[in-house]
């Protein structure tokens, strides 16, 4: 028991000698880490602890993926195609094709076409599962794998999506993933305004050109119902009038190359384009044959602005002028070059911490920890003597391997992060509060020092070990149930666990034979 | 050197003849935590029923009176306000908005347009949306029975099935009064409380595990000493320990609360109740507990043998 072999010895200094190392660059000048850092191997020492978003300040977003919409929209895409289809057919049908719930549905009049019809509308995608009842009724929809490929697709554009948008402002090191089937969760350190960052996710930023219909005016349309083909859209300014569109677009936000803030010919703020090939011609040739028409640009359905053709629009680029800000330009812009979403996305849950309580947490957090630590470290030497010294040495160590862990890992610390590794400088003494209260015991029985000391370490070991465990147990549960910063104290929590377990256990064994075996003492300072 | 000795080597409370009045006590406290939590529940915090919390900054005394009735006309049901460690720091709490996940933004953004501060102001923004809230409470709920369940089948394999359920009835014992502190004190019970009341559990069976340790030892070596005088033993053999890890793990805790910042306050009085509470069940009810589960004496012996063999060796 206190022959130590040599390659235990060796380990534990090994170990203690990496801590110190992989825990220096924490109490060094950033600057100073980073220089070490870029010296280092992958892996090697140099990393400083990982912030949590609470401690840094920054904002934690969890979007939802409105994927279902998606789903309705594509549904709404293939009606057209069975119109056509049927039409082509020469089928009469009443009522005619549209969507009811996830279906699209119809009746056809000729019910002994029911066979041929059938085999027609399985031609029109085959995606769809089509059912024909006796009547002549049909109800078609997407198979469960084509409605979940459609919205997986949907998420995973709308991920790339957020990730250009937040790239293009500019956020430092911001993390980005899919979180669920439907869920992106967004992280980004540092952002000091998540208001607007938020703004920007929520914009699905649906960008359509259409002409305005010069056959009816709005007023008509409202009291006789749109004609087939043409929608009432309204303005985005509130104090213009609604306007009368074609479903039909011209050119959509897909065919835009660029976007960026500028100004028009009166110094208002307005955003400039330039369409790629495609939506260049396509706009060009539209443009040109409708010289003197109205056409609106419609943005997540609303009409921003309707000029009037003046010439043919040949270059492939443009300017949107509107009631803009330069911040509201900017943003248009921004949100143009990133693409449109897919789906609509919804904030479920914010968190966001600005740099003030974040600092503000990190000072307090470490003035915790360090009056604990010498309240504790004073309270054993009171109690224990030479033996208590001996375990707070330890217990020095033991907070070192910690930071060393958590600095390797870049495990996050958060603010219950922290607390846990307050916790854990009260409870790491235990093992050696339960080691030195047993060897008192044993020598109360009479044993010799060298006796009491072997026994109290052989005795208190189990019980140090079933006591451990299943702190364990319930740390382990709280990692994986728990959800940002509790994880953080889960993460603390258990490597305090490890650590004070070793220390406890090799550590101060270690300086404690060391000490037995050079001094011989009669008596135990104990 | 004269060493602080909290408990002299040779005490012998007589722990086993006062465990009635331990029971009654436990037991009036675990009812009274009950009727607390029926009669006047928790004071959920938005983790679990979805809602708003904004805390600013504001320059100089914060106007919460002013802020108050500005932000009551902006008709979003009930809306808290209170200082928040500081003067000119302001909590702001809003219950969770009919209508789904994206009314809460449009509620926090009509909040911020209302009080418009500098953005540097707002120190903390959370909103959790319906879903969410119901999501993090299911898990909560899980979590807690998982880890009382785990531990239940730790203590059962590592021990006799009488060692785990008493040190279950303590361990539920200490999770109740704490959700009873928290409902008495309407102190806002929150995902962090959650973690601290998995702390608890761990940190009250981990005391439990200590004694426990000690009576299967004390079974062992001391075959006829009568059950009440062998768990007497055996509680005040590891009663200094007892004593002395809550009184470091306290030190480091009151720290905390003190010192630690508004934000850890409540988790911090959560993990201060549990280690004294926890302390207490394991000497005054984990171990009297065993005398009514019949601990076989024989049995014990025959199933510890590993346990004690690996000790030995």
């Amino acid at each position: 028991m206190l022959q130590f072999p040599t390659w235990k010895r060796t380990l534990v200094l090994v170990v203690c000698a990496l801590g110190l190392l992989y825990a220096a660059p924490n109490f060094v000048a950033n600057e100073t880490a980073l220089w070490i850092q870029s010296w280092m191997p992958d892996g090697g020492p140099g990393k400083q602890l990982s912030l949590g978003l609470d401690l840094q300040g920054g904002a934690y977003l969890l979007l939802e993926v409105k994927a279902e919409g998606v789903v309705v929209e594509r549904l709404d895409a293939n009606i057209d195609a069975v119109r056509g289809a049927l039409r082509d057919a020469r089928v009469r049908y009443r009522p005619a094709p549209h969507i009811q719930g996830n279906e699209i549905v119809f009746r056809i009049l000729e019910p002994e076409r029911l066979a041929e019809i059938e085999a027609l509308m399985r031609s029109v995608d085959p995606d769809m599962v089509v059912e024909a009842a006796e009547d002549g009724t049909f109800r078609m929809r997407f198979t469960e794998q084509a409605a979940i490929e459609i919205q997986r697709r949907a998420v995973g554009q709308s991920i790339e999506i957020v990730r250009r948008r937040i790239d293009e402002t500019g956020t430092r090191e911001p993390l980005i993933q899919r979180q669920g089937h439907n869920r992106i969760l967004v992280q980004l350190p540092g952002v000091e305004d998540p208001e607007r960052i938020k703004d920007l996710l929520r914009k699905t930023a649906k960008l359509t050109f259409r002409f305005v219909s010069d056959k009816m005016s709005v007023e008509e349309a409202r009291q006789r119902g749109a004609p087939p083909g043409y929608e009432i859209v309204p303005s985005a300014d509130e104090f213009q009038r609604d306007y009368l569109l074609e479903r039909r677009v011209i050119v959509s936000g897909g065919n835009l190359v660029d976007a960026q803030p500028s100004f028009d010919e009166n110094n208002q703020p307005a955003v400039s384009f330039r369409f790629d090939a495609v939506g260049g011609q396509k706009f060009g040739k539209a443009t040109q044959d409708n010289v003197g028409r109205l056409f609106a640009i419609v943005l997540d359905g609303k009409v921003i602005s309707a000029p009037r053709i003046r010439t043919a629009i040949l270059g492939g680029s443009g300017i949107i002028t509107g009631n803009f800000t330069t911040q509201s330009a900017a943003d248009l812009a921004l949100l143009l070059r990133a693409g449109a979403l897919p789906a609509d996305l919804v904030v479920i849950e914010e968190r966001s911490v600005g740099p003030g309580l974040g600092r503000d947490s990190i000072r307090a957090g470490k003035i915790a920890s360090v009056v604990g630590l010498i309240a504790v470290v004073v309270f054993m030497a009171i109690a224990y003597g030479l033996f208590g010294v001996l375990a707070d040495v330890a217990l020095l160590f033991n907070i070192v391997l910690i930071i060393a862990a958590l600095s390797a890992l870049q495990a996050t610390l958060t603010l219950p992060g922290i607390a846990g590794i307050v916790l854990t400088i009260g409870m790491a003494v235990d093992a050696n509060v339960l080691i030195f209260e047993r060897i008192r015991e044993e020598v109360r029985a009479g044993r010799s020092p060298l006796n009491a000391v072997d026994a109290g370490y052989k005795r208190a070991l189990t019980t140090i070990i079933d006591a451990n465990l299943t702190t364990l147990i319930a740390a382990s549960l709280l990692f994986m149930f728990g959800s940002g910063p509790v994880k953080g104290f889960a993460v603390t929590l258990m490597i305090g666990i490890v650590t004070s377990m070793f220390t406890a256990i090799m550590v101060t064994r270690l300086m404690v034979a060391t000490w037995l075996r050079r001094r011989r003492p009669a008596e135990l300072p104990i | 050197m004269k060493k602080l000795t909290i408990i002299p080597a040779d005490t012998a409370i007589d722990f086993m003849g006062r465990r009635k009045i331990a029971f009654v006590f436990s037991a009036m406290l675990v009812l009274a935590s009950a009727g607390l939590f029926l009669a006047q529940g928790l004071n959920l915090g938005i983790d679990f029923l979805g809602g708003i919390l904004i805390e600013v900054k504001t320059e100089g005394s914060a106007d919460v009176g002013g802020m108050r009735s500005t932000l009551g006309q902006l008709g979003l049901g009930d809306i808290s306000l209170q200082e928040f460690g500081e003067p000119d720091v302001v909590l702001i709490r809003i219950q969770r908005q009919p209508g789904g996940d994206e009314a809460q933004q449009e509620a926090v953004a009509a909040v911020k347009d209302t009080l418009d501060l500098d953005k540097e102001a707002y120190r903390r923004t959370e909103t959790v949306g319906p879903t969410v809230g119901e999501e993090l409470r299911e898990a909560a709920i899980i979590a807690v029975l998982a880890a009382i369940g785990a531990i239940l089948v730790y203590i059962w394999f590592r021990f006799e099935w009488q060692f785990g359920v008493a040190a279950v009835v303590a361990l539920l014992h200490d999770v109740i009064s704490t959700v009873g502190l928290f409902s008495l004190l309407q102190l806002e019970f929150n995902l962090a409380t959650v973690a601290a009341v998995l702390t608890i559990a761990g940190y009250s069976i981990n005391d439990t595990v200590v004694v426990f340790d000690r009576v299967r030892e004390n079974l062992r070596k001391y075959k006829r000493l009568p059950l009440p005088d062998l768990f007497n033993l055996s509680i005040n053999g590891t009663l200094s320990r007892t004593v002395m890890t809550s009184l470091t793990t306290l030190l480091a805790l009151v720290s905390l609360y003190i010192l630690g910042g508004e934000v850890i306050r409540g988790f911090s009085v959560a993990l201060i109740w549990g280690i004294v509470v926890g302390t207490y069940s394991s000497i005054a009810l984990a171990v009297p507990l065993l005398l009514y589960l019949k601990v076989y004496r024989g049995a014990g012996e025959e199933q510890a043998e590993p346990a004690g063999a690996n000790a030995e060796g």
